[in-house]
């Protein structure tokens, strides 16, 4: 019972969208829902950094693993918050000079080590153990080569022979691959909207 | 005070910071880690404050003009049921937002994506067939359709991949592995840009603040 | 008793970050450039849509990514403005990734000063929304009901950019500077196929290979694909013009070019142990 509401919520919500693509008439309800969607998406970052600040506020209350660095974490939040909400997040202002100056190079670096991972990764596992596995290496290098200049210069029609692969063994794979998860898509929409799979409300029945 | 310079220093040393991971896990690391976290959800919250709520729920809701919308509340209080999940005792509200975001965002996807990823994909695909461009053309979009075609019986779980069906899904799979070959080679690349972007900001913006030029 | 080429398959992780921080940082720091060859493909094929493009035009320009990919997606976004602004066209940004904003805000106010074009008459940021395919439904019917106001809170009225802007119908091109998602398939599917607006895009390099699909049935105009299609563009936007500004990509693919080697090297290298271990595994039995 308790998840008839939520049940019939998604039931209402899919097919006013599903009915919105074919009846020009629906039209007006559904570019509401639409609005009230982005609003209560929006809700999930609060729900997240409530989320964040208990952990961490639980962490140095009892001392929890890391709970040194906790502190970092909680001050990093209020600073943006601050900044933000006294002095607006235009250009020039404390905000952005904290996004330009601190989080872009940590967030870039971040990513940028996974440059050292796959290097390490590639000469531990990358195998030419069957003829497959081989195929996939040689299209591999093929590719990695025919992407920067220096594959044109060991043999011009490299990037020729790199492009041909993305064009169509290539496009045939992820074609393949894109219809295959359109339809396994469509089919988890329509088990949501009919209410069959109700894993995202917590799995109760 | 040259808060130019300072910023760069910010960035350095955060970067190197985080660059130190590398030789193995250290309070350095574990400082700019859990700054970043702080720092990015404090972003997203005041971006979404800034951007989202007050142009589009609370100026809607309170219109300059007077009055009140009590339209309104509803995505108000959906929004608000969804942060209740974390009080054990009305977390079971949150279901009701969830039923909304989901519902919308399932009958939204599906007709698209149907359209979209399945239909123009296999009319993109049959269409191939009939292009001009002489024999090496042809046989490129030969390679395109039984590539799809095998590709989809590879993904086909509910029939055994024994007799034909196993000699088409063995050919799908060879197609897909060249596929995967290629996404391996862009992984690379990508991974390896990111270190260039870094490295570039550490060489050129940073040593020349100690009179380095490189 | 293991041979040496047995032993290199157990080397210390770190000899080989040590080898690959090296094949990034030698060539950067000789300055070591590479030529860009510009072929026939989807990079070309995005600068000639956006070159085919009348003056007076107005383009959307989604920053759909954050700084993990900046050193990506940044210069294809300057590249792209670039291009826009000599051109006379006029640029409305978004952002269907928070961070997008001030990325954006970065490139277009670069590009927008070294041109002396002006904020709000020849380019506008817009700004986040929440909502990713959704909210880009609603764009198709109304604009200014999503984006009330820009990112700073100045009213959509005020501004003249957006004077003749009403719904996604009235841009001319669609391009996504996309991380992953929402991003390009967004786009692609929610105003490319239901509004029949041209896209183009520029994504990551881990993403390119997914979007071929749609580069061949035509539901994108062009792709600009990692670091390689920033070098690209940036190249084809210099093509002809007096004193062109500095830009990183083009810099970069030398560097990228020797760390691809090396990574090969490494591959190479782990297969002739792997090899080796193989064989005198098979001869002991």
């Amino acid at each position: 019972m308790r998840l008839a509401i939520p049940l019939m919520i998604t039931f209402v919500a899919g097919m006013i969208m599903i009915f919105q693509f074919f009846v020009p008439a629906t039209q007006s309800i559904g570019e509401t829902l639409q609005e009230w969607y982005m609003i209560v998406a929006s809700f999930a970052i609060f729900l997240g950094s409530v989320n964040l600040l208990y952990v961490h506020t639980h962490r140095i209350r009892f001392k929890g693993r890391n709970w040194k660095y906790s502190p970092v974490t909680i001050i990093g939040f209020a600073a943006m918050i601050i900044t933000g909400l006294v002095f607006g997040i235009e250009p020039g202002k404390p905000f952005d000079y904290m996004f330009t100056q601190m989080m872009v190079p940590m967030g870039a670096t971040m990513f940028s080590l996974l440059a050292f991972f796959v290097a390490s990764a590639a000469f531990r596992a990358f195998r030419a153990s069957n003829w497959r596995a081989t195929l996939l290496l040689i299209s591999a290098f093929v590719v990695m080569l025919g992407r920067v200049p220096i594959g044109a210069m060991i043999w011009g029609k490299i990037p020729l022979i790199s492009e041909w692969i993305m064009q169509y063994p290539n496009m045939a794979g992820q074609r393949a691959v894109m219809i295959g998860a359109a339809m396994g898509m469509v089919a988890t929409s329509l088990r949501m909207i009919f209410g069959i799979e109700r894993s995202y409300l917590g799995g109760a029945d | 005070m040259n808060w130019t310079v300072i910023g760069i220093w910010l960035g350095a040393l955060l970067s190197l910071s985080l660059y130190s991971f590398l030789y193995k896990d250290n309070p350095f690391y574990k400082f700019a880690e859990h700054l970043f976290v702080g720092m990015s959800a404090g972003y997203w919250v005041i971006y979404t404050i800034m951007n989202v709520l007050i142009p589009n729920w609370w100026n809607n809701l309170v219109p300059a003009e007077g009055g009140m919308q009590p339209i309104w509340l509803i995505p108000g209080f959906l929004g608000l049921f969804m942060v209740l999940r974390v009080v054990p005792k009305l977390s079971g509200l949150s279901r009701m937002s969830l039923a909304l975001i989901v519902g919308t965002g399932a009958g939204l996807s599906m007709t698209a994506m149907f359209q979209t990823n399945a239909l123009a994909q296999v009319n993109g695909t049959i269409i191939s067939l009939g292009q001009g461009g002489g024999w090496f053309n042809w046989v490129s979009n030969i390679i395109v359709v039984a590539g799809v075609v095998c590709g989809l019986v590879y993904f086909f779980f509910s029939k055994a991949h024994t007799g034909i069906v196993g000699k088409t899904a063995n050919v799908g799979i060879t197609i897909l592995m060249v596929a995967f070959g290629a996404s391996f080679g862009y992984t690379v690349m990508a991974r390896i840009s990111l270190l260039i972007g870094q490295t570039q900001f550490l060489l050129f913006d940073w040593l020349p603040t100690m009179g380095i030029h490189l | 008793m293991s041979t040496f080429i047995e032993k290199l398959g157990n080397i210390d992780r770190r000899i080989i970050f040590i080898v690959m921080a090296l094949a990034v940082i030698i060539p950067l720091a000789v300055r070591l450039t590479l030529p860009i060859p510009i072929d026939e493909g989807p990079s070309k094929n995005m600068y000639d849509a956006v070159d085919a493009l009348p003056p007076g035009s107005t383009v959307l320009l989604s920053f759909d990514y954050d700084p993990s990919t900046m050193p990506e997606l940044q210069p294809m976004a300057i590249a792209l403005a670039q291009q826009l602004m000599t051109k006379d066209i006029k640029i409305v940004s978004l952002a269907l990734w928070p961070m997008g904003v001030s990325l954006g805000n970065e490139a277009l106010s670069y590009v927008s000063d070294s041109l002396g074009r002006e904020e709000y008459v020849d380019w506008v940021n817009l700004g986040y929304k929440t909502g990713g395919g959704v909210l880009i439904v609603r764009m198709g019917s109304d604009i200014k009901s999503v984006f009330p106001e820009d990112y700073s809170g100045k009213s959509v009225d005020e501004i003249p950019v957006m004077d003749e802007i009403n719904m996604l119908g009235d841009f001319d091109m669609i391009i996504s500077l996309s991380a992953g998602d929402p991003g390009i398939p967004a786009w692609v599917m929610m105003a490319g196929d239901r509004y029949d607006i041209p896209i183009g895009g520029g994504c990551t390099a881990v993403s390119a290979p997914q979007f071929y699909p749609y580069l061949g049935t035509g539901q994108m105009l062009g792709l600009l694909g990692g670091l390689k299609g920033a070098a690209d563009y940036e190249t084809m936007v210099r093509i002809g013009v007096d004193d062109p500004p500095a830009g990183t990509a083009t810099p970069g693919m030398a560097a990228q070019s020797v760390a691809h080697l090396v990574i090969m090297l490494f591959i190479i290298l782990g297969n002739i142990s792997y090899l080796a271990s193989k064989k005198r595994k098979g001869g002991a039995k």
